[in-house]
């Protein structure tokens, strides 16, 4: 493959200070105020040493009432999302996939951290959003699919889980652990080639040499990374910089921190360098007009932009 | 008028008995099957249903593994690495070593067409935490350990060529790998006892290091009570049924 060096500072834009210093694209036209924007929120402080993570209830404390049991209703849809949930699930993925061990996990966007930062106002939508309208984000775009009802039982089941997660935790206060605390751009820029090299030696034994993923029968048991089984152009990780992050905290998995910044930026590149379900924010059938729109400024991605030849967000079915 | 016999010739008779004498011919292209009861052309490959049970199941009480239906690429992958000593084991290093590799290739593949274990279908129950059963299906991550169904598949299926399956596989076996992927600590002498030398790993086969930092992080309890689990998912009357999601 060619090396499509690509200098970030000159995507990074204000996607990175999302939130603290973008402007409001009051010129475009009314949008689908359910279509969430996937903006991100403002990074995670970190973690001062010798200070634990954040620890939420463990299972021994959902109290056995009815409250508890929509406690692990929420669970189970969380882990099983594809199984339990087919009708809003596009994809092949499950909310445990990017959220590990069960929405848990520091820096792999622990619930715990995220459902105290809501309601939260959006300046790139010019609206608040609720808990629910974020989960609906992740629907419509994580797992390619219909975001279920604001007040379906499925969305108050994850959102009472949600919930149960963050007991005792601060609201409204950013905790570390938060989001994927994305590693810094690496000076000279990221490598896609660089980050095949780095697939083919950690990635490729379970997510496949074409990014498939694997399955036992009809059950997921590795996500695809790009494709149609994949999450969609308009999901948080098709961004680099969130990849990255996600990368470098939790892949290979149980071997989290072991790839260098540069690593994780070459692999994050590469795995989004490949086609997947189009953005279903789609601007009048135009990659162009969509890229403007939704991802110009959303942080280091590449949808609309020409890689090796080819340009990305044709979108696969 | 009952019609009369017809007499066979002779020589049609003669045929069924010149066969077996023709076989020795056919071990040149590595009989799979005729290797596991007989052992290799060098009679130090000792025959593999010696140890692993003349149905491929295994001896699970004295833990040699089941290898009916593993995947072929991971039985021949192990015998690789017996071969090269990236497993270290008394009584298989010596065989792995007599096996040509075509024979390698050949029981590999027999190995794999015998019938997969048949996993229990009875759906998934929450997990009691300490259980052996947590470790399986919800890990540790506090230590970084991932269940183990993450990468073994639902109940323990196998996954692809890398991630054989755990479900009614000996639980000592298990309980063997695990110790064998992490060795023994030194234990610094004391007044009253001597010092132990540490043991390093003697299983360094795993791909990506991803066994070794768990095997090392697993108490020993945690490790019996985890062989325990998947050990007694196996063996019932109906196969797997993939066309079913399993839940987490």
């Amino acid at each position: 493959m060619k090396n499509a060096k690509i200098f970030p500072a000159l995507l990074l834009g204000a996607g990175l200070l999302a939130g603290v210093a973008q402007a409001a694209d009051s010129t475009n036209a009314p949008r689908n105020p359910r279509l969430d924007d996937q903006t991100q929120l403002p990074k995670a402080p970190p973690k001062p040493a010798r200070q634990q993570y954040f620890q939420p209830p463990a299972d021994t404390d959902i109290p056995n009432n009815a409250f508890g049991e929509l406690v692990r209703r929420g669970q189970d849809l969380f882990m099983n999302t594809k199984a339990l949930a087919p009708e809003y699930v596009g994809n092949e993925m499950n909310c445990v996939n990017c959220h590990i061990d069960r929405g848990r996990k520091a820096n792999s966007a622990p619930l715990w951290a995220a459902y105290p930062m809501y309601p939260a106002y959006r300046k790139k939508n010019n609206k608040v959003n609720t808990y629910v309208e974020r989960m609906q984000g992740c629907f419509q775009f994580s797992m390619n699919g219909k975001p279920p009802a604001a007040d379906s039982e499925i969305l108050t089941a994850l959102t009472t889980y949600a919930y149960w997660l963050s007991t005792g935790a601060p609201t409204g206060k950013a905790l570390p652990g938060r989001g994927f605390d994305e590693p810094p751009p690496p000076k000279g820029g990221y490598d896609i080639a660089r980050g095949k090299a780095v697939y083919e030696k950690q990635c490729q034994l379970c997510h496949g040499e074409n990014g498939e993923g694997k399955k036992v029968g009809v059950t997921s048991v590795f996500p695809a990374l790009w494709g149609k089984d994949s999450y969609n152009w308009g999901a948080g990780m098709h961004r680099i910089n969130t990849a990255a992050g996600f990368i470098q905290h939790n892949m290979p998995l149980g071997r989290g921190e072991t790839l260098s910044d540069q690593e994780a930026w070459d692999v994050a590149a590469y795995i989004n360098s490949h086609e997947r379900p189009q953005d279903p924010r789609l601007v009048n059938g135009s990659i162009d007009e969509t890229r403007k729109r939704y991802h110009a400024d959303d942080g280091v991605n590449l949808y609309g932009v020409v890689v090796n030849g080819k340009k990305l967000g044709q979108g696969v079915q | 008028m009952r019609k009369p016999v017809p007499q066979r010739s002779p020589r049609f008779l003669l045929l069924p008995l010149l066969l077996p004498a023709l076989l020795p011919l056919l071990a040149h292209a590595a009989d799979g099957s005729d290797i596991m009861q007989k052992g290799g052309a060098n009679p130090a490959a000792m025959p593999c249903i010696t140890c692993h049970g003349t149905d491929g199941k295994g001896m699970a009480a004295a833990g040699f593994p089941r290898l009916a239906g593993l995947p072929e690429a991971y039985i021949a992958k192990q015998l690789a690495d017996f071969k090269a000593g990236h497993r270290e084991n008394a009584v298989m290093q010596p065989i792995a070593q007599s096996l040509t590799p075509e024979e390698v290739a050949a029981v590999a593949k027999a190995y794999a067409e015998l019938p997969k274990v048949n996993i229990k279908p009875t759906p998934v129950e929450r997990p009691q935490p300490g259980s052996g059963a947590w470790i399986a299906l919800r890990g540790a991550w506090e230590r970084n350990i991932p269940e183990c169904t993450l990468c073994h598949g639902p109940a323990g299926v196998g996954v692809g060529d890398a991630f054989p399956p755990l479900a009614g596989q000996s639980a000592l076996y298990i309980e063997n790998q695990l110790k064998a992927w992490r060795g023994t600590k030194a234990v610094a002498a004391t007044r009253k006892t001597k010092a132990v030398a540490a043991v390093p790993p003697s299983r360094r086969n795993d791909p990506n290091g991803l066994m070794a930092h768990i095997a090392v992080d697993l108490s020993d309890a945690e490790i019996k009570a985890v062989a325990d689990y998947f050990a007694g998912l196996g063996e019932s009357k109906e196969a797997f049924d993939e066309s079913q999601h399993r839940l987490r």
